[in-house]
């Protein structure tokens, strides 16, 4: 079952690929802790999930994950400094309020962070701004009014902002359709994977 | 939907005992030189003696905790609701022991049994005991059983801090806990309910400082006090406020000191029902009981480093509207399981009830519950 999400989540091999082995993780917004699932059984990881959704707390459970049933947008504060390798947060960057801080915790609890986001900047959002309308696109799967995600952002804003707070991009995936994108990735890529740690 | 039930209670069910000949020295230093504990067991134990969940009661419950007497089919167990074939507590898949603890009043020896030294019940004589006398006496239960290590340990408030005590006095023996409605300590404020309940007891004339058998009294009207105040803490405020309001016995006031509202009536209700059966020597030693639990005082008041010994797996649960026992106060011991990477999942119920939500019948909870043993039932070497 975690298989056939696996494939639904381009991302999480892009993930699961950067992760060492019996390594550390936090994932927050863990969802139904697929993700975690997925680096257990690859990985050998240890680890928690962070998830606020009762019905997606109780999946976790399910899929054999710890996770802390508890509110991001009030920081991590259950964490301590520097007790994670890597802490992820996998397709909510762009739907927690404080996106700033959430990423200041990530590189306090742990030594690395891991962000999925949909990148705005992907040609099929463009054109649909440009028609007047905004986008509904397969990372973007929502209509204005309904939507969770309250910071979009392009992947030449995320690294813009990782540039101006001194936070090193370790490694940086781009994907469509699960695909890679190398040529004009914040034009032609639906969906960013960065690694990113502390210090330039 | 109804017969359903039926189907799920693990049906009639009856009380042994287990003799303790070895005496147990406890935490306040003395000593008890020979000691019953009355249990109860539903479901199987299976070949390698490996499926065994022990349930840890609260401060009013007893061993009695799923199923019915067949002479007394109305007193049905305490978390029947939990415990059961296919239930959360599946007892087609566990073997489930109640125990009713040391100094209680159910049937293990208590104040009110007889001292051998004396040949009169034990009275004020009765020690003062603490959680971790409990577990390790429950301890020797799981000894005589044959049981080396439980698949989990639970209970709910007072239960669950036994579960958390079993993780650090015996870590080898607790596969998993379920901590549920649980706190690291007493607040001053918890202390404090205590207090007003142990002295309206005490201060009872029929108490006699404890040896009240010997003149064929009890404390009823302490007891019935001590209860209100309890079931007053119990309950959060929505809660009261949905079940009595302001809502008047008479439809309109009496001016006088009869019930005349029903929140009045129900506490009445409850207080003069569990003076009926419960012992005070007992109720003033279990309200001590969770006074002192404090596993961090050992540890210069560092819970993570009281918790560091644990093997065990962590569930805990806690339900938002707990006042007694808060959602914070379980985040503390979620927080100091963290720093000591031990397994934990932790899972804030939305639940109007209260303290009392542990006991209920609450979908997301019981679901939680029933997937948490699932995947203990899975690392089960069958």
């Amino acid at each position: 079952m975690s298989g056939g999400r696996t494939m639904d989540r381009p991302d999480y091999a892009a993930i699961a690929g950067w992760v060492r082995m019996d390594t550390r993780v936090l994932d927050l917004g863990c969802g139904d802790g697929s993700l975690l699932r997925y680096l257990q059984e690859s990985r050998h990881v240890t680890g928690y999930g962070v998830e606020i959704d009762d019905d997606r707390v109780l999946a976790c459970v399910k899929n054999g994950v710890n996770v802390i049933q508890g509110n991001l947008e009030r920081g991590l504060s259950d964490f301590e400094d520097h007790s994670f390798d890597y802490v992820i947060l996998s397709q909510t960057l762009q739907a927690v309020r404080n996106s700033e801080r959430i990423v200041g915790e990530m590189l306090r609890v742990g030594r690395e962070g891991i962000v999925t986001f949909p990148n705005f900047g992907y040609w099929k959002n463009r054109l649909q701004i440009a028609a007047g309308h905004m986008p509904v696109s397969e990372n973007l799967p929502y209509q204005w009014f309904n939507t969770p995600n309250v910071h979009l952002c392009t992947i030449a804003d995320f690294e813009d902002f990782c540039a101006s707070r001194g936070i090193r991009v370790v490694e940086r995936k781009v994907l469509t359709r699960g695909r890679p994108v190398t040529l004009w990735p914040n034009f032609f890529g639906a969906l960013a994977v960065f690694h990113f740690g502390n210090g330039a | 939907m109804d017969g359903s039930i039926d189907n799920r209670s693990v049906g009639v069910v009856a009380p042994q005992v287990a003799r303790f000949a070895e005496p147990v020295r406890l935490r306040c230093g003395a000593v008890i030189d020979e000691y019953e504990l009355v249990f109860e067991t539903y479901g199987t134990l299976n070949a390698d003696r490996s499926n065994a969940i022990l349930v840890c009661h609260a401060l009013n419950a007893s061993h009695h905790a799923a199923g019915q007497y067949a002479d007394d089919p109305h007193n049905v167990g305490w978390w029947d609701n939990i415990i059961g074939p296919g239930k959360p507590v599946d007892t087609n898949r566990y073997f489930v022991i109640g125990v009713n603890n040391l100094g209680g009043c159910h049937g293990s020896t208590g104040p009110k049994s007889v001292n051998p030294r004396t040949g009169r019940p034990w009275g004020a004589q009765f020690p003062v005991v603490t959680v971790e006398d409990w577990v390790a006496t429950q301890a020797r239960l799981a000894d005589h059983l044959g049981i080396r290590r439980f698949a989990a340990v639970m209970g709910g408030s007072l239960g669950a801090m036994q579960a958390l005590a079993w993780t650090v006095m015996f870590p080898e023996r607790v596969r998993h806990a379920l901590v549920i409605a649980c706190a690291p300590n007493l607040s001053a404020q918890n202390i404090a309910f205590n207090e007003v309940a142990r002295q309206a007891i005490i201060t009872d004339p029929d108490f006699h400082g404890g040896d009240y058998y010997e003149h064929g009294v009890t404390p009823k009207r302490g007891l019935r006090v001590a209860r209100m105040v309890g079931h007053i803490t119990y309950l959060s405020d929505d809660e009261m406020a949905n079940k009595f309001g302001r809502q008047l016995k008479q439809g309109r006031p009496t001016y006088s000191f009869d019930t005349d509202f029903e929140i009045e009536s129900y506490l009445r209700h409850q207080g003069n029902k569990f003076a009926e059966y419960f012992d005070a020597n007992t109720y003033l030693r279990i309200t001590k009981v969770l006074d002192y639990f404090d596993p961090a005082l050992d540890h210069g008041g560092n819970l993570a480093r009281a918790l560091a010994p644990a093997q065990a797996r962590f569930l805990v649960v806690s339900f938002t509207t707990d006042w007694r026992f808060s959602p914070d106060r379980s985040r503390e011991i979620v927080t100091a399981l963290l720093h000591n990477r031990h397994h934990v999942t932790y899972a804030e119920i939305d639940a109007p009830h209260g303290h009392d939500a542990f006991l209920l019948d609450d979908a997301r909870y019981h679901r939680l519950v029933a997937a948490y043993l699932e995947r203990v039932a899975g690392g089960i070497v069958a």
